[in-house]
């Protein structure tokens, strides 16, 4: 078992990750009561993935690399990105990640290995792919993370991806995290798996490549069988899939609305399209951050005051990211016209 | 040394050249040496050359990540209208992550294919689709219309840290003409007077080149001196030499195998309407193909596109000497 050689200082390790992820979304989305107007256009938030996100970038090593959705603000976190620089970058400030050129959807750290997002849905899974084939002519045993969502997997990107890398053997491991929405839309009303009752790890079967599904609300379960793919990935064998199950905790996104109408985070479709409350609710009580908390505890990992110590660190760190991304400058209008070619 | 050989020989030597000058360059795409036995996999290895499935979003997207990862794909699209089934790698992806990323990552690549394939192959294959990719801002475009072009601007393209469309043009594959061997890079960006001249400024792409020279040489006869100039590139497009010539010439013909209103026709015309309008002593004609699909059959397709003859009309007509040679 991967998840027995994990030192208690990496379980707690794992925690603080996802305590600090948990904690720059809620940042992100009190910003749009705290300090309206302050972000524009379209955030998503990884509230609820935290456990998939920790758990999958917990088997990497610094030399590997990733590519994501637009919903990417936790994986940076993750691998170390300044979360002031992340913050200033959602609030269009100068001393952004990107330098306000991209937003909350298209963060990037090259040097910690994350090379950036897709906001078109399943477009961002070629590239991985092409990093697999970058890895694999380097030859120097790195292994690439493709994140996407359960909606991605009805792209052509999706499939024609899946087909060349198990063709070729590239070192990707593909997580789907499946949050069970297509933004408002069941993934019973649009995919023909789980309309059947089936998981959505099976469209494995049809590139002849290994196909799990794993509780991603578990961040041990889930560094258990994607430590199990980096693995097989590093050692030539080629690509998996892995199906990661989380309930996103937020709405898909904040209210999409031309500018002066303020923007705020609605309800879940859950509750908004559906009425079913009673859901989202069980999903609260599932929350993943508390329950490894109590978990870590229980197991005498990490006690209470501890716990209580790393939440008021993150809490000052959030506080220090929010608190920067405001005081920092915007950039010059005249900037726009840099970075169009290289 | 140059030596005559034809087109497709040029920019096949330029991806062989450019493959033995740096290992991170990378050659694939459908039908790409499927055979072990082919030159380039013997010389480079399965690694560096690939055969590809029919999956253009996926060959596109890949060489994306290839880019951000530190290689020089090449990707062959063989048609440029298979480019548009993945449209969104071509003009959303690769020439906008740079600028996203705030200039920390380039996406140097290379997606090649044919066009303008007016020889029957109907509606589908034969479109000079360029201002689809030309107009979006990260994207370079090239249209070498000459072999010693093809090559030099195959390897401008595989050195340059940009996504690159290099669309060869399928009417001259088997041209032949002069091409140095050994290095050589035409840099793009530069565009190039095929024939100088001080009455009537001819700007021409491709395969219109040729017949904007043919055209020329017509006119001669009629004591008209005409300038053919040919941007090579679109994006960037060399605006400063057309302006130049038409400053001295004063009238201006556009010849353009794409259909009017996507032509770089049109562009050119918008930028001098603007920058050189002092400059004109008659209105600029553009001589382009209709705006009409390609059709089949023969007398209708030749109907749709521009010729020689079109273009020699267009500049008897800005000229002002029509009349005098009906």
């Amino acid at each position: 078992m991967a998840t027995a050689e994990l030192s208690d200082d990496r379980l707690i390790w794992m925690f603080t990750q996802m305590l600090r992820i948990r904690d720059f979304e809620e940042r992100v989305k009190r910003t749009f009561e705290d300090h309206p107007g302050v972000i524009r256009g379209h955030t998503h938030l990884a509230d609820g993935a935290e456990a998939s996100i920790v758990g999958s970038l917990a088997t990497l090593k610094d030399s590997d690399q990733l590519l994501t959705t637009y919903r990417c603000h936790g994986y940076p976190i993750t691998l170390g990105t300044d979360t002031k620089a992340m913050m200033a970058e959602i609030y269009g400030r100068q001393d952004g990640l990107c330098g306000g050129y991209g937003g909350s959807m298209h963060l990037c750290d090259p040097g910690r290995g994350f090379l950036g997002t897709s906001g078109i849905v399943g477009q961002g899974i070629p590239h991985a792919t092409g990093v697999g084939f970058a890895a694999q002519l380097r030859k120097q045993g790195q292994v690439v993370l493709c994140f996407f969502g359960d909606g991605a997997s009805k792209q052509g990107a999706f499939h024609e991806s899946l087909n060349l890398a198990s063709l070729w053997k590239l070192p990707v491991v593909y997580i789907m995290e499946n949050n069970g929405y297509n933004v408002a839309t069941h993934s019973e009303q649009e995919d023909a798996n789980a309309a059947n009752g089936e998981p959505l790890s099976v469209k494995a079967k049809a590139y002849s490549m290994p196909g799990v599904t794993v509780d991603g609300t578990d961040p041990l379960a889930v560094y258990e069988i994607v430590s199990e793919a980096v693995a097989r990935a590093r050692d030539g064998h080629g690509p998996t899939l892995v199906e990661s199950k989380v309930y996103r905790l937020s709405a898909h996104g904040n209210l999409i609305a031309p500018p002066g109408v303020p923007l705020h985070y609605p309800e879940h479709e859950a509750i908004t399209v559906f009425g079913n409350r009673e859901e989202y609710e069980a999903a609260l009580r599932g929350d993943p951050v508390p329950r490894f908390r109590a978990r870590l505890v229980e197991q005498g990992t990490l006690d209470a005051a501890r716990a209580d110590a790393i939440a008021q660190e993150v809490t000052e760190e959030m506080d220090a990211a929010v608190q920067f991304g405001l005081d920092s400058p915007f950039p010059e209008p005249a900037a726009a016209t840099n970075f169009v070619y290289a | 040394m140059a030596r005559e050989i034809p087109y497709i020989a040029a920019v096949n030597e330029a991806i062989a050249q450019e493959m033995a000058r740096d290992d991170t360059v990378v050659f694939y795409g459908q039908d790409v040496a499927p055979s072990d036995e082919d030159p380039l996999v013997k010389s480079f290895g399965r690694d560096r050359v690939r055969v590809s499935p029919i999956s253009e979003t996926a060959e596109i997207g890949m060489a994306v990540g290839l880019a951000l990862a530190g290689y020089r794909p090449i990707v062959e699209l063989l048609m440029a209208e298979f480019m548009l089934v993945a449209m969104n790698q071509v003009t959303n992806e690769a020439p906008r992550l740079r600028y996203m990323s705030g200039g920390q990552v380039k996406v140097p690549l290379v997606l090649k294919a044919g066009y303008g394939f007016t020889a029957g192959w109907a509606g589908q294959h034969t479109g000079s689709i360029y201002t689809m990719f030309a107009g979006v801002p990260g994207l370079k475009v090239v249209l070498p219309s000459t072999p010693a072009d093809a090559k030099g601007l195959m390897a401008a393209a595989v050195r340059d840290d940009n996504p690159v469309v290099y669309l060869m043009h399928y009417l001259l594959v088997l041209e032949h003409g002069d091409v140095p061997e050994g290095e050589h890079v035409v840099p793009i960006g530069e565009a190039a007077i095929r024939r100088p001249g001080n009455d009537v400024t001819i700007v021409a792409t491709g395969w219109t080149v040729g017949k904007a020279l043919q055209a020329a040489e017509a006119l001669a006869a009629e004591g008209v001196d005409a300038e053919v100039i040919d941007p090579r590139s679109l994006q960037p497009l060399d605006m400063p030499a057309i302006l130049s010539s038409v400053e001295k010439t004063g009238h201006l013909v556009l010849a353009d195998q794409a259909t009017r209103h996507a032509s770089a026709a049109s562009i050119i015309a918008a930028e001098v309407a603007e920058h050189g309008f002092g400059y004109l002593k008659a209105p600029i004609k553009l001589v382009t193909a209709l705006d009409a699909t390609i059709p089949y059959s023969e007398p209708m397709e030749a109907f749709v596109l521009p010729d020689e003859h079109k273009i020699a009309g267009a500049v008897r007509e800005v000229l002002g000497t029509a009349s005098a040679v009906a």
